[in-house]
């Protein structure tokens, strides 16, 4: 048998044998750091503010590290009228949008993954295109319609319509976490004496549980980054993206500073904690 | 325990071109053991999802001892079934998906205690019972998948090749601790597989399905040595039956059955019952090989062309008159390819079938 003989180990040799063949990779790096860049300073920016004290936001140059920590712009964007109060409108809208979106979507989903019905097709093409309609379009007819049933200016309002924003994500999403659930298992519930809700309720939504989880999630994330409806559909029960914008040009710039920060913090943590989620999605699997 | 009557089932999948299950009709006996057999695609698991209620037939009627249950969901059967991927609870211990069943029926924890601890005993998964299903092998999730429908103790056991997922190793073992734990608890089962080494072992008897109907329903024995048509001699046995095609014609008291330019003597009522082709069936164990031409009649001409050591005994292709044969010989049969062989098939295990059709006749 022939056998390959290597020539005496050189550094060159190891580094040929280590690199990749083709194209080098340098200029897609770079360009990943500068998105990255691109993404990350406005947040370091907007962090380092809010927690810097009123005197080092007016200065000039401002420095980029933080050079003093103080929680007095903070305080004051908490203190100021009417944030602690649509913050938990906020959370309240969120809360009614992630529970309606759950009852009304997770059967949906639950339809499209088990059953195949006529115009099953048409069904998820009509959903994703509810999406194709922008929210611009429809906040002025919709605070028209409202106000004709009295229901301008509620939470409930602002709930609906992110529920109707929400719902074909969560159609979706719960539909692809049914369809990953065999068949057979719901089937073998079946024969040892479950009615057909039974074997839905013992064991497909235990095993559906996490992914319901992470659509809830990502339903309240994006009810309360939502500002345009809100903004439109509220007078005095604002969420809390709706009263920064709306007081934002007459407000100073701790304050604005501030509720950058308190607006993106939830998006950070939910990405913070979803992001396995996201690199399983996108092909790598990390423990 | 029960006995099962299948009256004239049909089914057609909504968007199917044919049938997959066509007027079948088939009577199991109570605590018999039936094993439906056959190719991919001929119906054998939508038949038996019918038995279980998991799919609804078209037209015909179930009847589970004396109960009619074609309408009749599955908890409401009495059946129990085991899945060819196995469908155990991954979010239950081995002890609760055992249980599973008995707590749906509400029994007291005493009972349920008793009764899965007893089949986990019978099927050897006692030190697992608290771990999870990701906890353990295919092996071991299969025994918790047949713990699982034994504890219920039902009227009828539907298994849907439930040893197909295995490694070869481990189905050969378990095939023979299933069959003495089933003979042991005496029900009434129905077993699908394609697997024809496995129907011929397990079974009281075999129905053999082809393209969604049945077309031979015999002990294991009677399938083997005397198939139904040529699909059946063709699918079982390892080799499958060799068939020759021939002519058949009448002479004085006998038949003359000729391949090319040989012939043997068949029956006389061989010629009365097929006009012109037929088929010579006869298995590869039943035919005795020579080097030289015996002296007995009844024997062929041929040349080896393959000899393949299977390490028990000698597989030999030969051809016969332009057609394959194949031969089992013993291991030291002086054999090689190129030499000339004579095979004589024993008179009484010749089967033989209609040319035109491929149906057996009974001479």
């Amino acid at each position: 048998m022939a056998t390959v003989s290597l020539p005496e180990s050189s550094p060159q040799l190891a580094d040929a044998i280590v690199r990749r063949r083709g194209p080098s990779r340098w200029p897609l790096y770079v360009l990943a750091g500068v998105l990255t860049l691109f993404l990350l300073l406005p947040i370091y920016l907007i962090t380092i503010a809010a927690f810097s004290p009123r005197e080092a936001l007016f200065g000039f140059p401002k420095s980029l590290l933080p050079t003093q920590i103080s929680t007095d712009t903070l305080a004051f964007f908490l203190g100021s009228r009417g944030v602690l109060a649509s913050a938990w409108t906020s959370v309240l809208v969120g809360v009614i949008t992630l529970i309606l979106s759950l009852v009304i979507g997770a059967p949906a989903g639950y339809a499209l993954a088990r059953f195949a019905f006529q115009g099953r097709d048409a069904f998820r093409m009509l959903i994703l295109t509810t999406r194709a309609f922008p929210i611009v379009i429809l906040a002025v007819p919709l605070a028209v319609t409202f106000l004709q049933w009295g229901l301008y200016d509620t939470v409930l309002a602002v709930a609906l319509v992110h529920t109707a924003l929400a719902l074909p994500t969560t159609v979706l999403i719960t539909s692809s976490i049914f369809i990953a659930i065999p068949r057979d298992v719901e089937e073998a519930a079946l024969t040892l004496g479950c009615t057909p809700v039974g074997a839905f309720v013992r064991v497909a939504l235990p095993l559906a549980l996490p992914g319901l989880a992470a659509s809830s999630l990502f339903t309240f994330v994006l009810s309360w980054n939502e500002v345009f409806a809100a903004t439109v559909l509220t007078v005095s029960n604002r969420t809390l993206p709706a009263q920064v914008f709306t007081a934002l040009n007459s407000s100073p710039l701790p304050y604005r500073f501030a509720g950058g920060f308190a607006l993106i913090v939830p998006s950070l943590v939910f990405i913070f904690f979803i992001r396995r989620y996201l690199f399983n999605m996108w092909g790598r699997v990390t423990r | 325990m029960a006995e099962i009557r299948i009256e004239r089932i049909s089914k057609t999948y909504p968007g199917g071109k044919t049938p997959a299950v066509r007027d079948v009709s088939l009577a199991i006996a109570d605590r018999e053991f039936m094993v439906l057999l056959g190719p991919s695609g001929c119906g054998k698991t939508t038949l038996l999802r019918m038995i279980a209620g998991l799919e609804y037939p078209d037209a015909g009627r179930i009847v589970i001892g004396d109960r009619d249950v074609t309408d009749l969901p599955p908890r409401q059967r009495g059946i129990a079934m085991v899945f060819q991927s196995y469908a155990v609870f991954p979010h239950l211990t081995v002890f609760e998906n055992v249980a599973f069943g008995l707590r749906m029926q509400k029994r007291p924890n005493e009972e349920v205690r008793r009764r899965v601890e007893r089949a986990a005993s019978l099927i050897q998964l006692e030190p697992y019972l608290q771990r999870y299903p990701s906890q353990l092998s295919g092996g071991q999730r299969q025994r918790v998948a047949v713990a699982r429908a034994i504890v219920m103790e039902p009227s009828v056991l539907l298994m849907d090749e439930p040893l197909s997922n295995l490694d070869a190793l481990l189905r050969l073992e378990f095939r023979a601790e299933l069959k003495k734990l089933l003979a042991d608890l005496q029900t009434t089962t129905v077993y699908v597989t394609h697997d024809q080494v496995e129907a011929l072992s397990l079974g009281d008897r075999i129905a053999v399905m082809r393209e969604g109907s049945i077309v031979q329903v015999a002990e294991p024995m009677v399938v083997y040595d005397r198939p139904a048509e040529r699909f059946v001699g063709g699918f079982i046995g390892n080799p499958p039956m060799n068939f020759l095609r021939a002519s058949v014609a009448a002479e004085n008291g006998h038949s003359r059955v000729t391949l090319g330019d040989q012939s043997l003597v068949a029956p006389a009522a061989l010629s009365n019952a097929v006009d012109g082709e037929v088929l010579v069936g006869i298995r590869a164990e039943n035919i005795e090989a020579r080097i030289e031409q015996p002296a007995e009649q009844g024997a062929l001409a041929g040349e080896a062309m393959v000899v393949e050591p299977l390490g028990s005994h000698l597989l030999v292709t030969a051809l016969v008159g332009g057609q394959a044969v194949k031969v089992l010989t013993r291991t030291d049969f002086p054999i090689g390819p190129g030499r000339p062989i004579w095979l004589r098939p024993e008179a009484d295990k010749i089967r033989w079938l209609r040319g035109s059709d491929g149906v057996a006749v009974q001479v």
